[in-house]
């Protein structure tokens, strides 16, 4: 028996010394040729932006942004592995280069960009702070909220923002903090606080886990600026460069009304700007150290950024937001990707 | 005749007299008996509703829940993530073999008669992790890897229990008798081992095997993050092991070593033929209490993003596409824990009669 122990402790140790195999190519491109998948590190589940699904197929947009980086670079938009981080880790998983990209619903902030060794891509998502109050408070605007009591949930920026919009308008308020957002909803809809705060883009979903979601309704103020996008390491140009083009290309599909389903068509297109987006014309896939027809294999295999957009957390999903300011800048929104020539 | 005198008193009674005597003898008692009775059928009957009367079984999508009840639709929709995780589809069976295989080895231990029954065990304690350890993860005969980060949901949560109970006991056994050697040096370094590791929780020591490690690696040597939690949870539970069994150490009477070491027992044999027996047999309710401890610590692994069953369960509950089924959740993963951890409960009262040799009294 004590032989038999000892085997058992030697195959635990095996399994505990399992290195990952490979060291480390030079670039990060090379990197993740070679391992032939990419590692994206995402949240541990949240609606519309990295949840998984039925199957346990991730869905979301930080995930298609994933998706549409593995389409360019191997034309299979299936050839992601996903990591879920917790808010904590995932700065330290991207630095010690146990995920590639990190696509996981994070803040652009100028601590983080400067301070962490990191640099953001771009911007996927402009998200914001809003509020969902209880509709018998009869309250329209976030300014009438003084003396309310604040369901929130720990450890985000959400809970600063709160606290500086607060102070900024001299108004008392009570934070009732709970774990998980979840937790928060339920809290709300027990009646322990008469306002809840979240990025806006959860507020509708949280809203849909009342019991009655007419009940209650968001109301029009953003207080903090959220610009959420991908997340590289910094020092290795070349794959921030794909990151932010592989983006931009999303954009610019949508501005050029490049689809999906009409890619095969437009190849056909006589427009330059179409031709050097799809890699018919120009060798704009060389300079990125990407195949000529990524801008091809992003838009036909995973979609522009509105298609993207309506998928995941559009008007007909259950999170049903409307594009707001994440329409094109010719559209009424911000979304001005630079052009692809 | 049967003299009626020196019969004994008539022992059973009727329904109606056992309540008179037991629930209304006295007004109080009647006052008590009424409140409970009431308390009783005011939440049972919505409990038994909620879980079962009102509640949606059938169905594959939202809408077949009606919201009066327990939504259990979702539950069998996710069943498969729950599960397995990420682990792909076509792979499952690999799982579904380790499942049965850990189902032979220890079911039959409950059953006091099954023939071969100590063979099974040992398949369980030697034969179960190297079966693990090649069908799992994959890569020999054939078959296709299948990397850490795709396991997920019940079945990462008896990866992490399994190896960790597996690994904790021999070495917290070598850590007790480290710390009772009259080596100063082992005994030292069993000492400071022990302390420092009981000493910090081990949401701390996942944290730190999940955060900070990676940063002292030097670029290129990356550990998997299970392999990682893994090697955490079994130092951390060593530690809280070699306690308990160095308590079973100082229950066993000096006469017993001393006996052994009459018999020209060395050390080792001492150790392993007269001591250790009797120590282990011992602590089997300290060892059990704390693997049914560490089963449900292994949620903890939550915080570093491992999606454990708990931990499948939290990041799907939140999806929009459902009323809000977070109790229902909730409810699917206790009874999980709690079907494992009764089982190991149960194990160890058969083990410790089995073993009982009537020196307890």
């Amino acid at each position: 028996m004590r032989k038999a122990k000892s085997i058992a402790l030697g195959v635990a140790l095996a399994l505990g010394a399992t290195v990952a195999s490979g060291v480390m190519a030079a670039t990060t491109l090379e990197n993740v040729m070679e391992k032939g998948r990419l590692q994206c590190g995402v949240t541990t589940g949240l609606p519309g932006f990295s949840q998984p699904d039925e199957k346990g197929n991730w869905t979301g947009i930080d995930v298609d942004t994933c998706r549409a980086m593995a389409a360019a670079i191997f034309g299979d938009p299936k050839a992601v592995d996903f990591t879920p981080l917790t808010a904590k880790e995932r700065f330290t998983a991207l630095q010690s280069g146990e995920i590639d990209v990190l696509s996981r619903n994070t803040t652009w902030t100028l601590t983080r960009d400067v301070s962490l060794g990191l640099n953001f891509a771009g911007v996927n998502y402009y998200d914001g702070q809003g509020f969902l109050v209880s509709k018998d408070i009869g309250v329209n605007d976030a300014a009438e909220l003084d003396g309310a009591t604040v369901c929130i949930q720990a450890g985000t920026t959400t809970e600063l923002n709160l606290a500086d919009y607060f102070r900024a308008k001299s108004m008392e308020f009570k934070p009732i903090v709970f774990d998980t957002s979840e937790q928060t909803v339920q809290g709300f809809a027990a009646g322990r606080c008469d306002v809840l705060t979240s990025d806006r883009s959860q507020l509708a979903a949280l809203r849909s886990k009342l019991a009655d979601p007419s009940s209650a309704k968001i109301l029009p103020n953003t207080i903090s600026k959220e610009p959420l996008g991908p997340v590289v390491r910094q020092g290795d140009d070349q794959w921030f460069n794909i990151v932010k083009w592989v983006l931009s290309v999303q954009i610019n599909a949508e501005e050029l009304g490049v689809t999906s389903s009409n890619a095969d068509d437009m190849l056909k297109s006589d427009n330059p700007s179409i031709q050097r987006l799809l890699g018919t014309d120009g060798d704009m896939g060389a300079k990125l150290g990407l195949p000529a027809d990524f801008g091809y294999k992003v838009v036909s295999l995973v979609g522009n950024y509105g298609e993207i957009y309506d998928r995941n957390v559009g008007p007909d999903t259950p999170l049903g937001l409307d594009r707001g300011i994440n329409a094109l800048w010719n559209d009424g929104g911000i979304l001005y990707a630079p052009p692809v020539r | 005749m049967t003299d009626l005198s020196v019969m004994p008193p008539k022992k059973a009674i009727g329904p109606i007299q056992w309540m008179k005597r037991n629930l209304f003898s006295t007004w109080y008692n009647v006052v008590l008996t009424l409140v409970v009775a009431y308390l009783i059928v005011t939440s049972v009957g919505p409990l038994i509703s909620w879980f079962f009367v009102d509640a949606n079984f059938m169905g594959s999508d939202p809408k077949d829940c009606s919201g009066a009840g327990a939504c259990w639709v979702f539950i069998s929709q996710r069943l498969d993530f729950f599960i397995y995780g990420f682990y792909p589809g076509e792979q499952q069976w690999r799982v579904d073999l380790m499942f049965l295989l850990l189902a032979v080895a220890f079911v039959p231990q409950f059953i006091e008669r099954f023939p071969g029954r100590k063979w099974l065990g040992l398949f369980g304690v030697v034969g179960l992790p190297v079966a693990g350890y090649i069908l799992i993860p994959g890569g020999p005969f054939g078959l296709s890897e299948v990397e850490s980060t795709k396991w997920g949901g019940l079945m990462l949560t008896l990866i992490l229990a399994y190896i960790g109970i597996i690994a904790s006991l021999p070495i917290g056994i070598l850590l007790a008798l480290g710390r009772r050697s009259e080596m100063p040096i082992i005994r030292g370094l069993c000492v400071v081992f022990i302390e420092v590791w009981r000493a910090v929780p081990l949401i701390t020591v996942l944290f730190m095997a999940s955060v900070m490690l990676p940063l002292f690696l030097p670029e290129g040597l990356n550990f998997e993050k299970l392999a990682r939690a893994l090697i955490g949870i079994t130092l951390w539970q060593s530690a809280y092991m070699a306690e308990v069994i160095r308590g079973g150490l100082q229950a066993i009477p000096r006469g017993q070593y001393e006996a052994a070491s009459a018999l020209g027992l060395g050390y080792w044999r001492k150790m392993g033929l007269v001591v250790l027996p009797q120590a282990l047999k011992l602590v089997i309710p300290g060892i059990v209490n704390t693997f049914i401890s560490l089963f449900k610590d292994t949620t903890l692994v939550l915080i570093i993003g491992l999606l454990d069953i708990l931990g499948t369960v939290q990041s799907t509950v939140t999806d929009p596409s459902w009323q809000n089924v977070a109790v229902e959740g909730y409810v699917f993963v206790a009874f999980c824990f709690w079907v494992f951890c009764f089982g190991i409960s149960r194990y160890s009262q058969s083990l410790e009669r089995k073993l009982d040799t009537g020196h307890k009294s």
